[in-house]
């Protein structure tokens, strides 16, 4: 007997089976079919309005879903880290970081603020943070829950290329120290590929691609890999819903062709 | 160091040269002190006033019907903005009454005051108290409602709900507001006070100038004009130093660092 087969609570993937959303006539998510195992990094893509944000909502509970299934492991503390930073503009950086935590877990919140590399700031009001700090003190928010599952709605889009890339760079830290499964959503193909274990793409409301990104971390977005499988994603992207599957575009010679799955 | 002493000077050398002309004025005889008494005149008055403790009197009584009017008011239009704000229930009971009630100019019902309570106490305090509740009111349930609500989400997110919601994030995202109104209510509660002690009254700074005007002591009513102003500053700045210390958060009241 192998018990360390068996899926614990703990483990179990969250699995979204024919999960529609509504809004009046417009329908967002239909019949969405997904699967995330456990301490997955998992980047999802899209044009806008394809219903990322909506996706996310629905896995926060902050929606509820019109038909389908939504099925998370039991107790599962979640966090989402959300396109503006949303910090509270009259509590000082420590207590937005440590909002809805207990009093005597203080300690942990000036730690997190430290993890982000801004223990120096933890008395300063949040409107006399730069943008890309403000973004650091949420997630040093969300992260402070040592949340099951932490979802990042577009949370470096309002940032400059090189702060961002230093989010990145943060954002893959804290991940390999915490191991928490991780859903982002972005724009941006090459964060997706830097950061993530796994790529899909909504589009008509469902999962159009589905890919995994088999990169060494940390990942050089110099390297010829990186460059080809971004350069796929991105011309899988822009081809749009009505393209016809035999246009798929074969990837560069880099990447075997085993390692993409068209979900089309 | 030097400019800065001269630069706060500067604002008070036009006040202080009128100031000047106005008791050169008066002391060649070009101003006719039954129009306009001289400035000492005013401050000798004043100092007999001061002395015979008959001034702390006026002051204490125009201060107490102001302060009791405003708690009053203040008070229960901060509650029913609170209520209103929080609750669609508590919006449907009272916001339409509210909103009709505060069309009404309060000095028009003063005849009304004046039949139900008589030249009493408490129609001065009834006075104040009408005027200051709906700015109040108004100012506390428009701030609530005008709060984030993608703060509110977030918020509510990450576990935080109830009372504690409340404490966290409704009150102080409505301070401002709120604060916006208490100021704009205390400068109503001047003006209404000194239109009901100048027409009925036995004590307080109206009373003091409507009864001076009887007797032609236009140095008294200089001055009773002069308190109120005072007064006014004093109450305004105290509602200043309360914004700065609760909104020290907010960008415009930033300390330069
Ligand atoms: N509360 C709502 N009421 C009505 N329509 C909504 C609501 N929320 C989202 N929608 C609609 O659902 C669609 C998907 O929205 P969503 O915010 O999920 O897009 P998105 O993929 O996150 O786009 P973006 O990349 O621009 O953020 C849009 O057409 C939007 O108008
Ligand atoms: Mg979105």
């Amino acid at each position: 007997m192998k018990l360390d087969d068996l899926p614990s609570a703990e483990h179990a993937p969250i699995v979204l089976s024919g999960l529609t959303r509504r809004f009046g006539e417009r329908v967002v998510l239909d019949g969405l079919n997904l699967s995330i195992p456990a301490g997955q990094f998992l980047a999802v893509v899209g044009r806008s309005g394809c219903g990322k944000s909506t996706l996310l909502r629905l896995l926060a509970g902050l929606d509820r879903a019109d038909g389908g299934e939504l099925r998370q492991p039991a107790q599962q503390s979640v966090r989402v880290m959300f396109q503006e930073a949303r910090l509270l503009p009259w509590k000082s950086v420590l207590d937005n970081v440590a909002l809805g935590l207990a009093p005597a877990q203080r300690e942990q919140a000036r730690d997190a603020l430290a993890e982000v590399g801004l223990a120096d700031r933890a008395d300063e009001w949040p409107a006399r943070l730069s943008g890309g700090q403000r973004q650091r003190v949420a997630l040093a928010r969300a992260l402070v829950h040592q949340p099951r599952l932490l979802l990042l709605d577009e949370p470096l889009g309002a940032l400059d290329a090189l702060t961002r890339l230093d989010m990145q760079g943060l954002i893959e830290r804290l991940w390999l120290a915490h191991r928490c499964t991780t859903v982002l959503v972005t724009h941006d193909v090459g964060e997706a590929v830097n950061l993530a274990d796994r790529v899909v793409l909504v589009e008509n409301g469902q999962v159009a691609m589905d890919t995994p990104v088999p990169l060494a971390r940390s990942r050089n977005p110099a390297d010829p890999a990186f460059v080809a499988l971004e350069h796929a994603i991105l011309q899988r992207v822009l081809q749009g819903p009505n393209a016809q599957p035999a246009s798929t575009p074969t990837p560069a010679p880099a990447i075997h062709v085993s390692q993409l799955q068209w979900a089309l | 160091m030097k400019a800065s002493w001269f630069s706060r000077l500067i604002p008070w050398l036009a006040p202080f040269t009128l100031l000047a002309l106005w008791q050169l004025g008066s002391s060649l005889g070009w101003i006719n002190h039954r129009v306009l008494p001289a400035p000492l005149a005013v401050l000798t008055s004043g100092w007999g006033l001061l002395s015979s403790g008959e001034l702390f009197r006026h002051l204490a009584s125009s201060f107490g019907r102001a302060a009791s009017g405003f708690v009053i008011g203040g008070g229960l239009g901060l509650i029913f903005g609170l209520i209103a704000g929080l609750s669609r229930l508590g919006e449907a009971l009272f916001d339409t009454t509210l909103q009709m009630l505060r069309n009404i100019p309060p000095l028009a019902i003063l005849p009304l005051v004046i039949l139900w309570f008589g030249i009493d106490e408490s129609a001065k305090v009834f006075l104040v108290a009408f005027g200051t509740l709906f700015p109040v009111y108004l100012n506390t349930y428009h701030g609530i409602r005008s709060i984030d609500p993608a703060l509110l989400e977030m918020a509510r997110s990450y576990g935080v709900s109830g009372r504690e919601l409340f404490r966290h994030v409704v009150l102080p995202g409505a301070l401002p507001s709120i604060l916006v109104g208490v100021r704009y209510a205390l400068g109503i509660a001047w003006i209404l006070l000194i239109v009901a002690e100048t027409l009925s009254a036995t004590s307080g700074i109206g009373y003091l100038a409507a009864n001076a005007r009887e007797f032609l002591q236009t140095d008294i009513v200089v001055l009773s004009i002069l308190l109120y102003a005072l007064l006014g500053k004093v109450v305004d700045s105290l509602a200043r130093w309360l914004e700065r210390r609760w909104l020290q958060w907010h960008p415009s009241y930033f300390q330069p660092a």
